[in-house]
């Protein structure tokens, strides 16, 4: 389903380094983010998945190193450049505000104006086809806040919030971290929903029964490094975890992991 | 434990392995305001009896508390005074005040902030327009004194603003540091001397008389009628727009039913007012009609509670009361719209400083800011605004101003001392605060975590 050999990828990043003070954040990584398919990214805490998100999201600046968009190089130094490219993230804590509605929260900071003033209708009317577009109707009304909402609801309303900007690129931190079973497998299924319209989706995550369900691709930060990006058909999660762990350094340190020694314990 | 995000083994079921979902409960439902999902007014009303049940009980404890005022006021005060003509102008023109200064501080409780200064530095200008107009000095016309008492403070918020937007610092130290500054800027401006000056709205100047009939001054009864059924007549047409662009538009509108008991409530409360303040309330002569403070409190409730309502600006007020991060992570203003929040505050409460200045005759050095800026939270906390940011109208400073006004005036009628008045004020207060923080969760944010010190 997923074109993930020929053409230019949306999204390719080449060369990105990136430090903090002594500490190298990121070294040499190279990402692709094709159209049209769920790019999980993977790593350990202190990996660097973060700082590559963020550098891709405009919040940090790369020290070295290109982003391609669509095949042009870009800089990304600020958010609304990352929006302006249609680049969005959706972030753990999703931002939320839980006081307002499911309409007023898509919309904020993008208010649609009629005469200077808020035109509500017309934002509830857009805010409600992208629900439906996004098949996301276990809400009540779109008019409820979002405090009353559940965390899947929740995730929902921060991805459409996301992709109702014609946006091209949805970045997505753990999305299924604070979920149960039956919210998780909704939030999967609008991901392949986002896939299927041929966004360019990459997925931050830790959980990898999640990550194989839906990634098409895979690609692991192991301490700042990429160590493998391929297609999930050709990883499984005993391999991924090694990855993850070790940087796939052969099958004893997988094997000493597994025993349970915890070598990167507190690497963050 | 630390490892508990990656499964040390493949194939174990991370569904055991998760972390405690706290969030898979079933929609809460009696969050949803009932007029978005009730299509008849039936649905409405058991939509309505479920959330209050479920503790979002939203002005029903205002409107209780009020009943609960008026009846045992009018029951136990002497000859029954309470609910006469002369007293209920009276008592509207008291709490003119404390609504003003109530929706002063919903500004800064919006934003999970907390202004103490509104007391004094509202003094401030009631002080500046009153000496502006004095025959003997300045001689100002009375807009451009009331204008300039207004922006004046505008600025002092501004610069309060500023330093809780930029330096970081907590609004509750900024302004309490106000409140002190406040007051000595107060004796200053009095400007007789220390502790000896009061300049006074009596006299024949038209611009004293003109500062002095903001509270005193009424309109005829005729027009009385007027103004307000001009004014139910614009809210009813409003309302019923409103529902029907909405259906136009194919989105779900309250049942017409609902609209109508609406604009009846309005009409109501509007030919209620109005008749009991055209009755002849002078013990000799005539003394009747609306008082101008009626239609400045009211002018001010709309302007700000369309601000809020209706325009981006308001719009963002709420969004960083909700979530500061998520607002600046939509590229909001942050510090601006704070900024701004903190100006209006004390632009509102320069208002109020004046009707004070009127209500008395002149200004003094003996303005209670203190009690008075306690009154203002009262009153936003006991009109449903919450102290924790986020929620809360203008409307809710202006009802729970009323609660205050007739409190103060009910004591008063008693002949009860003053130091009776604090204690029962107080306990309405905490009693106020205990049900926000009940009906709002547990969590601890916004102004009281100012108050705890919990940055």
């Amino acid at each position: 389903m997923a074109d993930t050999s020929g053409g230019e990828p949306r999204l390719k990043v080449r060369g990105i380094y990136k430090s903090f003070g002594a500490v190298q954040a990121l070294t040499d990584v190279d990402l692709d983010v094709p159209a049209g398919a769920v790019t999980a990214l993977c790593g350990d805490n202190g990996a660097g998945k973060s700082v590559l998100t963020k550098c891709i999201a405009g919040t940090h600046e790369p020290d070295r190193g290109h982003i391609y968009f669509e095949g042009r190089p870009v800089r990304i130094r600020n958010a609304h450049e990352a929006a302006a490219l249609g680049i969005e993230t959706v972030y753990q804590d999703l931002a939320l505000a839980d006081n307002l509605d499911i309409v007023q929260n898509m919309f904020l900071g993008r208010e649609r104006l009629r005469h200077r003033l808020l035109d509500e209708n017309d934002m509830e009317r857009a805010a409600a086809e992208t629900l439906a577009g996004l098949r996301v109707t276990t809400v009540r009304s779109i008019r409820q806040p979002v405090g009353s909402l559940s965390g899947g609801q929740r995730q929902s309303v921060a991805v459409a919030k996301a992709v109702m900007w014609n946006s091209k690129v949805v970045i997505m931190d753990e999305p299924t971290a604070a979920l149960g079973v039956t919210q998780t497998a909704q939030v999967l299924d609008l991901i392949r929903r986002l896939r299927d319209r041929g966004l360019a989706v990459m997925v931050i995550s830790h959980n990898l029964i999640d990550v194989f369900a839906v990634a098409d691709r895979i690609a692991v930060l192991y301490l700042g490094r990429m160590v493998v990006q391929a297609p999930a058909s050709e990883l499984d999660r005993q391999r991924v975890v090694e990855y993850m762990t070790s940087g796939g350094l052969g099958v004893s340190a997988a094997a000493m992991v597994a025993g349970g020694t915890g070598v990167q314990d507190g690497q963050d | 434990m630390a490892r508990t995000d990656i499964p040390p083994t493949p194939g174990l079921d991370p569904s055991t392995g998760e972390p405690v979902d706290l969030t898979a409960a079933p929609e809460a439902v009696p969050l949803v305001p009932p007029e978005i999902v009730a299509q008849t007014l039936a649905e409405y009303m058991q939509a309505w009896w479920l959330r209050i049940r479920s503790g979002e009980s939203g002005m029903l404890p205002v409107i209780l508390a009020l009943i609960i005022i008026v009846v045992v006021f009018e029951l136990i005060s002497p000859n029954h005074v309470f609910l006469s003509a002369g007293n209920i102008v009276n008592l509207f023109q008291q709490s003119a005040v404390f609504m003003m200064l109530g929706m002063a501080e919903i500004f800064a409780l919006l934003l999970g902030e907390i202004d103490l200064s509104i007391g004094y530095w509202g003094a401030v200008g009631g002080v500046i327009a009153v000496q502006l107009v004095q025959p003997r000095t300045t001689n100002w016309p009375w807009l451009p004194a009331i204008v300039v008492a207004l922006l004046a403070m505008g600025l002092i918020g501004a610069v309060q603003g500023t330093l809780v937007t930029r330096l970081r610092l907590p609004s509750f130290i900024v302004t309490l540091a106000g409140f002190l500054i406040g007051n000595g800027v107060m004796l200053i401006v009095l400007g007789f001397g220390p502790f000896s000056g009061y300049p006074s709205l009596n006299g024949l100047s038209v611009n004293l008389r003109a500062i002095h009939d903001l509270m005193w001054g009424t309109v005829t009864p005729a027009v009385g009628w007027i103004v307000m059924i001009v004014i139910v007549a614009l809210m009813g047409m409003g309302l019923m727009l409103r529902d029907t662009r909405r259906r136009r538009s194919g989105l779900v509108a309250p049942p017409a039913s609902l609209t109508w008991i609406k604009i009846a409530g309005i009409a109501a409360i509007g030919v209620g007012v109005v008749a009991v303040c055209n009755l002849n309330r002078a013990a000799v002569g005539t003394l009747e009609g609306v008082p101008w403070v009626i239609f400045i409190v009211f002018g001010v409730l709309a302007a700000w509670t369309f601000l809020l309502q209706r325009t981006r600006y308001g719009r963002y007020v709420y969004a960083i009361g909700g979530n500061p991060e998520a607002a600046r992570r939509a590229g909001i203003n942050v510090t601006m719209v704070r900024t701004l929040a903190f100006a209006l505050c004390l632009l509102t409460a320069a208002i109020g400083g004046i009707l004070y200045a009127s209500l008395i005759g002149g200004m003094s050095n003996n303005f209670p800011g203190g009690q008075y800026v306690l009154y203002a939270v009262a009153a936003a906390v006991i009109g449903g605004t919450s102290l924790f940011g986020g929620r809360g109208k203008m409307a809710h400073g202006v009802i729970g101003g009323l609660v205050i006004g007739g409190i103060y005036n009910g004591m008063y009628l008693l002949g009860l001392a003053v130091q009776w008045e604090f204690i029962v004020t107080g306990f309405v207060l905490l009693f106020a605060v205990t049900i926000d923080s009940l009906s709002r969760g547990s969590t601890v944010g916004g102004a009281a975590r100012h108050f705890f010190g919990q940055r």
